[in-house]
């Protein structure tokens, strides 16, 4: 038999107080993928990272995660629900929203926690998680008084502890500075091995071809395009369409002429 | 100075200050006597406290709760120089405001008239001025050492035992952790307001900005809310929190609890 694909999204609508967000969206992920979200502001990939993580349920359309449906009855089922959130993992945009404990420690063992495993199990993978991650001499320290690549590691930390099958990435690196987000997408690599599928948000080009082997790129709700990571860097037209390179004028004289500019590291903020 | 000026500035200096005081939680895994207590009898003990301050009318009584608070507050290592600057000072400000004009507006016996009679200072509404922002003061004493000895997801299972509804646990919890986050938002919001307006408010407009800025942050703090509940449900929360530490009521506890249940009703009805 075939397997059923990780993720399949089909026509898949979702809008917020009547500003749409996705637009008859359909995608198919399959296990072990490692895909690039691509997309300028506002065009829909912190919105469907939560489709994907089954906190946000479209208006129409359909998802499902393994073959099965991602309704909010599927996860109002304590059995599914709880391997749901242990097999996929998000990292929020905001590290501020996602480390909500006092310490790095009980940051890192919230999900094991809310897993019921046992107090050893609990704290030797929690253990494991702070020294793979390299944040073990944070352990006591307060996540919101660190730096943002130590949040970022800790935010990292706090959801592969449950070692997921699937990560979903929220623009994992765009406030680092170079250095850090080398860093941070070394840990992912190290971390993903062959099996694990990561998905991952961003509008940093110069990231895409070591996170991912597809590409979709998000216009206005919906997938506009996609290919290998190759393919799309190569498609000058396509990125300056979804807004993910910038024409620059310059004049040499009496010559004007356009050249394309990748979006580099540092400038861009949210 | 601009009114509005003014009030900006205090809005930072306020903001900034509160910042501070909530974001530390080191005080809340130092030793000290609230932190040797069982978390669900710290929240019924300093709630019991705070009833017992608001149903007393005695100035005497709350002065004496406020006592009280000063010596729980030392023996937990919460340091009292900043329970002046980021907890008291911050409170009378507030206060303040609200209380000043039932001076003047208590009707009673005359003290002082202005203006030629209808501007009057009254015993009695020095009395209430005095009272209000005493209960206040003491009030938000006992609650802020709650806040501060005690790390948010232990306040958020001891409510939880005592049966109370998820929302409203959810809600105190996003409150009690996020409250600095907030607050520094609103300390930005106004310092961005400020550099670019160079304290050119003036009364009507500076009062609008503020109104406005304030609608801003509360729109702000319910997103944060619900954000911040997003990111634990996606890590496997599904209504009833769990953590490490198992809470165990000893005999220390059962005393402590005795304590302030005691100290609670006898202010009560002494102040009645
Ligand atoms: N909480 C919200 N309330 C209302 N509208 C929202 C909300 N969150 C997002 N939107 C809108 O939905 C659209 C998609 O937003 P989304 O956050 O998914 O984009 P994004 O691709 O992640 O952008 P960015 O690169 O800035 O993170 C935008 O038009 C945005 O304004
Ligand atoms: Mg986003």
């Amino acid at each position: 038999m075939l397997m059923p694909p990780m993720f399949e999204l089909r026509d898949v609508y979702f809008e917020y107080d009547g500003i749409p967000a996705l637009h008859g969206l359909s995608v198919q992920i399959a296990e072990g993928e490692s895909v690039a979200l691509l997309g300028a502001n506002g065009s829909g990939k912190s919105t469907l990272l939560r489709i994907l993580d089954a906190l946000y349920f479209p208006s129409h359309g359909q998802v499902s995660f393994s073959g099965r449906p991602l309704t909010p009855e599927a996860l109002h089922q304590e059995e599914f629900a709880l391997s749901f959130r242990r097999r996929v993992a998000l990292v929020f945009q905001n590290p501020d929203v996602q480390l909500f404990n006092p310490t790095v420690f009980d940051e890192v063992a919230f999900g094991p926690l809310q897993m019921q495993w046992s107090k050893e199990e609990v704290l030797s993978r929690v253990g494991a998680t702070m020294a793979l991650m390299g944040i073990t001499h944070l352990r006591d320290r307060p996540p919101y008084r660190l730096s943002g690549g130590e949040k970022k590691r800790v935010a990292l930390a706090s959801v592969i502890v449950l070692d997921p099958d699937v990560l979903l990435l929220d623009e994992p690196t765009s406030t680092l500075d170079p250095r850090s987000q080398s860093q941070v997408i070394d840990l992912i690599q190290e971390w993903k091995g062959s099996s694990k599928t990561v998905i991952t948000a961003t509008h940093q080009l110069e990231i895409v071809d070591d996170i991912a082997s597809r590409v979709l790129v998000l216009e206005e709700g919906r997938v506009g395009a996609t290919g290998t990571a190759a393919e799309i860097l190569a498609n000058y037209e396509l990125l300056l369409r979804a807004n993910l390179v910038h024409a620059h004028r310059h004049s040499h004289g009496t010559i004007t002429h356009t050249h394309p500019h990748l979006h580099s590291h540092s400038k861009h903020e949210h | 100075m601009a009114r509005g000026g003014f009030l900006a500035s205090t809005m930072i200096g306020f903001t900034r200050a509160l910042a501070r005081a909530m974001a530390s939680e080191q005080i809340a895994r130092q030793a000290g006597l609230l932190q040797s207590l069982d978390p669900r009898v710290r929240v019924i003990g300093l709630f019991t406290m705070v009833l017992a301050v608001m149903l007393s009318r005695r100035i005497a009584v709350i002065g004496a709760l406020f006592v009280v608070a000063v010596i729980i507050a030392i023996l937990s290592r919460v340091g009292v120089l900043m329970l002046v600057k980021r907890v008291w000072l911050v409170v009378l400000g507030f206060t303040g405001v609200i209380a000043f004009p039932a001076i003047f507006l208590t009707p009673g016996d005359t003290v002082a008239a202005f203006a030629g009679g209808p501007v009057r200072i009254t015993v009695q509404g020095v009395q209430t001025a005095t009272l209000l922002i005493a209960r206040v003061e003491t009030a938000v004493t006992f609650t802020s050492l709650l806040v501060l000895c005690t790390p948010w997801t232990h306040v958020l299972k001891a409510l939880r035992a005592f049966r109370l509804p998820q929302e409203a646990i959810m809600m105190l919890a996003m409150t009690h952790r996020y409250i600095f986050l907030l607050v520094e938002t609103a300390g930005q919001m106004f310092e961005s307001r400020q550099s670019r307006t160079v304290g050119l408010l003036k009364g009507a407009e500076g009062r609008r900005i503020t109104a406005r800025s304030a609608g801003v942050l509360l729109s702000k703090s319910i997103e944060l809310g619900n954000e911040v509940y997003l990111a634990m449900q996606s890590r496997g929360f599904r209504g009833e929190i769990r953590i490490l530490s198992d809470f165990h009521m000893r005999s220390w506890d059962y005393l402590g609890l005795a304590a302030f249940l005691f100290a609670g009703c006898l202010s009560a009805w002494i102040g009645r």
